[in-house]
């Protein structure tokens, strides 16, 4: 099974700051095909930082990125091409608010890739309907709810077929209600075998997504652990106590 | 008092060429004041080294001198230095040099306004700077600056009633001629404030139209 083991991102020693700020201090992580790793850690410890700079839109200051060997903290990465295959999808969705939806999920495919119209629409629709949204193809995103929103999101970048798919809390700003039926799409992916990156606040989602849970803070990677092993028994005391919070918040 | 109609009928004509004239000067200020604010504001945008920095200094001094002032500089001024330009030409110069800072101002608003994240989301999605500023930028950017455009364009078209300053025959030298020769200043002055309304008011009401139809259009509101 190379493909199992195939490493996408390797991650090494990274460093970055906001001003003095030290925001990622020596962050290593290594990504293979086809896993889905968490991202766990308390507010500020530098999750999204680390996503950003993984897609590019923050520079680091320190240490390598690798994504299938092409380092990406060198000069002249072209970004436009490695954002092809490291998609993302935000907390806030950022849908383009003066396009349908077909127009948002083809506008990747169409504009940065270049695809052919008619394959390319195919693609959108089969992945439309399978986040049961194919009927609002037409409407603008101020027609849809948050989660139905959050669900085209997902959709568009999973139509320019990348290889790895970044998750910064997409459910952090949605009602309850909604949460649901965004974290299924998620799971299905992980069943099909995406490879993502998912930072969430969602602990029963972190706990049956994940393939293991990479815990931060301060930015820094306190642990990396199996779910069951994190939600059971943390192996550091930062853990212990971050977990403690969440189980005081359910009460 | 009784308005004189005979007098009215034989000013008219005089009145519908001075109108004339507005309308091709505010047509040509309105759309090459916009060509330049559009052009001007996507520098400003990629912060184009050099050009960023004339541009900053070009809008302060048209926005920061009176365009009466502009007008006897091109009008007397560059004769001075063997430049003989038309009164029109002039006159059509410094509106655009006028009205070039303003649409620069409205573009550049409205850029500024499209939320970061909305950049991003489109970076995201491996768009190049140019297809970002085509499909992302620009569109939203419009329809948040339709306002303050369209209150310049109706700006400009009013500042058209200075040029009878350069010896043009505009609608307010009409009226101050007439008044001059005939003492008829109620017909004068009445076909003078009719004249700017038949003008000034389809443009607002196009404008008006416009704003709605294009937010229907960006938004699907
Ligand atoms: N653009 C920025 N400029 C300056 N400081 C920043 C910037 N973005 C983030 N920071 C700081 O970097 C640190 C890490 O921020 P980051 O957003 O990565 O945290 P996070 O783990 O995602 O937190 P949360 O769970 O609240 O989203 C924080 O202290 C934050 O204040
Ligand atoms: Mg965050």
């Amino acid at each position: 099974m190379s493909e199992n083991t195939e490493i996408l991102l390797e991650v090494e020693n990274l460093q970055k700051f906001f001003g003095d700020r030290h925001v990622l201090n020596g962050i290593s992580l290594q990504v293979k095909r086809g896993e889905v790793t968490v991202i766990l850690g308390p507010s500020g410890c530098g999750k999204s930082t680390l996503l950003r700079c993984l897609n590019g839109l923050e520079p680091v200051q320190g240490g390598t990125i690798h994504y299938l060997g092409q380092n990406l903290t060198g000069e002249h990465v072209n970004w436009r091409e490695i954002r092809q295959h490291i998609g993302m999808v935000f907390q806030n969705y950022e849908l383009f608010p003066h396009m349908t939806v077909i127009e948002n999920i083809l506008l990747g495919p169409l504009k940065a890739q270049k695809r052919d119209s008619k394959e390319a629409l195919q693609q959108a629709e089969t992945l439309l309907d399978r986040v049961g949204l194919l009927a609002r193809k037409n409407d603008y995103p101020r027609q849809l709810s948050g989660g139905q929103k959050q669900r085209i999101a997902i959709v568009r970048a999973l139509c320019m077929n990348p290889d790895i798919i970044l998750f910064d809390e997409v459910t952090a700003s949605l009602d309850p209600e909604m949460v649901r039926e965004v974290l299924d799409v998620i799971l299905g992916l992980a069943n099909q075998g995406m490879t993502m990156l998912i930072v969430t606040h969602e602990m029963g989602f972190a706990r049956s997504v994940g393939d293991r849970i990479v815990f931060m803070d301060q930015g820094k990677i306190c642990e990396i652990a199996d779910p069951e092993q994190f939600f059971t028994e943390p192996a550091t005391e930062r853990a212990q106590q971050f977990l403690n919070i969440f189980e005081y918040n359910k009460l | 008092m009784s308005l004189d109609w005979t007098f009215i009928a034989d000013s008219l004509p005089l009145y519908l060429d001075a109108m004339w004239l507005t309308v091709e000067l505010a047509l040509i200020a309105i759309i090459v004041s916009m060509i330049i604010g559009l052009l001007f504001s996507l520098v400003l945008f990629y912060r184009i080294k050099y050009l960023s920095g004339f541009i900053v200094g070009y809008v302060e001094l048209s926005r920061n001198t009176p365009l009466l002032v502009q007008l006897f500089f091109l009008y007397y001024g560059l004769p001075k230095i063997g430049l003989h330009l038309s009164e029109f030409d002039c006159a059509a110069i410094g509106l655009v040099f006028l009205g070039g800072s303003y649409m620069t101002e409205a573009f550049r608003s409205g850029i500024e306004a499209v939320s970061s994240s909305q950049l991003e989301s489109g970076l995201s999605i491996g768009l190049s700077k140019v297809q970002l500023v085509r499909y992302v930028i620009l569109p939203q950017a419009f329809a948040i600056s339709i306002p303050s455009l369209g209150a310049n364009a109706i700006f400009l078209l009013k500042e058209t009633s200075i040029v009878g300053a350069i010896a043009l025959m505009d609608l307010m030298n009409v009226a101050k001629d007439l008044i001059g020769m005939s003492y008829k200043t109620a017909e004068s002055l009445i076909l003078l404030v009719l004249a700017y309304l038949v003008l000034v008011l389809p443009l607002s009401l196009v404008l008006t139209w416009l704003e709605r139809r294009v937010r229907h259009a960006e938004f699907g509101g």
